[in-house]
């Protein structure tokens, strides 16, 4: 997956400028930054939820010219900030949704066999992503009574029941105890070569532990970007974000 | 006592009617958070076109099928082509659509079919039958059942059981992330209009027989009474509507019965305040408390 040049304009405020930027296949590629870099503009554009004023993005050396419903075919899932589960539909079903069966709506509304097939395999699959994630017990649940950590493994297993091949974890850090974000990093690890990551994240700690590389954005552009050590050793990501952390 | 078995039989073959109307309401306040207030005037737009295909051809059957296809071919029409230009700024701007759409549906059949009441047909008899001396429900009162009974299993098959089902509600709870998962919202969006209407064209059929008959205003007290059931039911329940609707059909009888039929509209209205005082959120609001 790579991008060139992208910018985004919001009006008079420049969101993102000539960002470019190249996740190689099976790594993971951190994207951090203070607050208001436009980390998330940066996947809002990769997602198709924003147009980009300027620039290209190319996918498995395709032209990339996403929409966001058209994502998980090209083997593209994400998650939110926060949890972002759906109020009304149990931790199962939750998971099921983002496996979109490709059930046809007659046969659907017919049960014909064919459907009710695909819908076991559906809800197979989405079973075995939570027992995987050693929260089967929770499959009843709504996201209301789910503990948060628990929330946000039910929105990971969400995003990788399709089987990505590209995954963009937005802060999934975010609010997690250290017991947890360990848990966390032990997965992304077993992502690892089958499936890119790009992680948008402010905990350094994992952000140094996990990815392979990791670019660094302020005001909207790439102020460094290099092994995760090179990063930690840069002056100019101290002064703009490590400094100001600290 | 035989006037209570009677009564009770009658208002709940009417109130299945209910049932089905303030369904596709709750299917479409789910799908759109729009109260369709054009679903009457649609679904007696889907019944003309049964009038019209069953006086040309002589079969009813004929007729209910292109209600149906009549009726959801509207709902696709009415989302696509008015409602999804429709400002989401204020929820006033739908109402005022829908509105609109009442009065140019209503005046358009006018046009077509002329004011007058026209009497329409039923494929079985209303002749009540004889259970133990007493007259409780005709062969037309069972088809109702029957209908409605249909429609609310494969409506709560579809939302529990398919995929469909699946993408259309989380398309409803979050249409941003449901797109993010690869669901087609707009799509969703667009079947929930035509399963809606569909389910209203087909409460349009079964109950304007045993009405005055077909008139371009003759759904206009079943919207309101079924609108008030779904309230009842707390609006985004769709257990909640069909149970409202049973219960509301229910009171209207006995209160048709014993008080007399001009009290009835009265009643319903009484029933809508009565709920609103005492639970806002409707009887089956547990649903929603679990949503938040």
């Amino acid at each position: 997956m790579e991008l060139h040049g992208i910018g985004v304009r919001f009006g008079g405020l420049v969101a993102l400028e000539d960002v470019t930027l190249t996740a190689t296949r099976g790594h993971v590629l951190g994207i951090i930054g203070p607050n208001g870099a436009g980390k998330t503009t940066l996947f809002n554009v990769l997602c198709g939820l924003i147009a980009p004023s300027s620039g290209s993005m190319t996918l498995d050396g395709k032209p990339l010219k996403p929409k966001p419903h058209q994502l998980t075919r090209l083997g593209v899932a994400r998650t939110l900030q926060g949890v972002g589960l759906f109020p009304g539909m149990t931790a199962l079903e939750n998971v099921m949704a983002g496996a979109t069966g490709s059930a046809g709506f007659l046969s659907a509304l017919l049960g014909l066999p064919s459907s009710a097939r695909s819908e076991r395999v559906l809800r197979e699959s989405a079973r075995a992503r939570l027992d995987e994630f050693g929260i089967a017990a929770y499959e009843k649940a709504y996201p209301a009574t789910l503990p948060y950590a628990v929330g946000k493994k039910v929105a990971l297993a969400r995003a990788l029941v399709t089987r990505p091949r590209y995954l963009l974890l937005d802060e999934p850090a975010g609010g997690l105890s250290e017991e947890e974000i360990a848990e966390l990093a032990t997965l992304i690890r077993t992502l690892r070569g089958t499936c890119t990551v790009l992680l948008v994240e402010h905990h350094m700690d994992l952000v140094m532990e996990v990815c392979d590389e990791v670019t660094v954005l302020d005001f909207g552009r790439v102020i460094a970007s290099g092994a995760p050590q090179e990063i930690r050793d840069n002056p100019a990501v101290a002064d703009a974000y490590l400094g100001v952390a600290a | 006592m035989e006037r209570f078995a009677f009564l009770t039989f009658d208002g709940l073959a009417n109130g299945a009617v209910y049932s089905a109307f303030a369904l596709a309401l709750v299917l479409i306040w789910r799908a759109a958070r729009i109260v369709n207030f054009a679903q009457g005037a649609m679904a007696v737009a889907a019944a003309y076109a049964a009038y019209a295909v069953t006086s040309a051809t002589g079969s009813y059957w004929l007729g209910f099928a292109a209600a149906l296809a009549g009726g959801m071919a509207l709902g696709v029409l009415v989302e696509r082509g008015v409602m999804r230009f429709t400002s989401h700024s204020a929820p006033l701007n739908q109402v005022i659509v829908a509105l609109g759409l009442v009065l140019t549906i209503q005046a358009g059949l006018g046009m077509l079919y002329g004011n007058e009441f026209r009497p329409v047909g039923t494929p079985f008899s209303r002749d009540a039958i004889d259970v133990g001396g007493v007259p409780l429900l005709s062969q037309y009162d069972v088809f109702v059942f029957a209908a409605v009974l249909t429609i609310v299993l494969l409506l709560a098959l579809l939302f529990t059981k398919t995929s469909t089902g699946l993408r259309m509600r989380a398309a409803a709870f979050a249409p941003e992330v449901s797109r993010l998962l690869g669901v087609n919202v707009g799509g969703m969006l667009t079947l929930g209009w035509a399963l809606a209407a569909g389910a209203g064209a087909v409460a349009a059929m079964l109950v304007i027989p045993t009405e005055l008959g077909l008139h371009p205003h003759a759904m206009d007290l079943v919207f309101v009474t079924s609108f008030t059931a779904a309230v009842i039911g707390g609006l985004d329940s769709p257990p909640g509507a069909v149970v409202g609707g049973l219960l509301l059909g229910l009171v209207l009888s006995y209160v048709s019965g014993y008080l007399g039929s001009s009290v009835t509209p009265i009643a319903a209205f009484a029933a809508l305040l009565a709920v609103l005082l005492a639970r806002p959120q409707g009887l089956f609001a547990a649903s929603k408390a679990r949503q938040a």
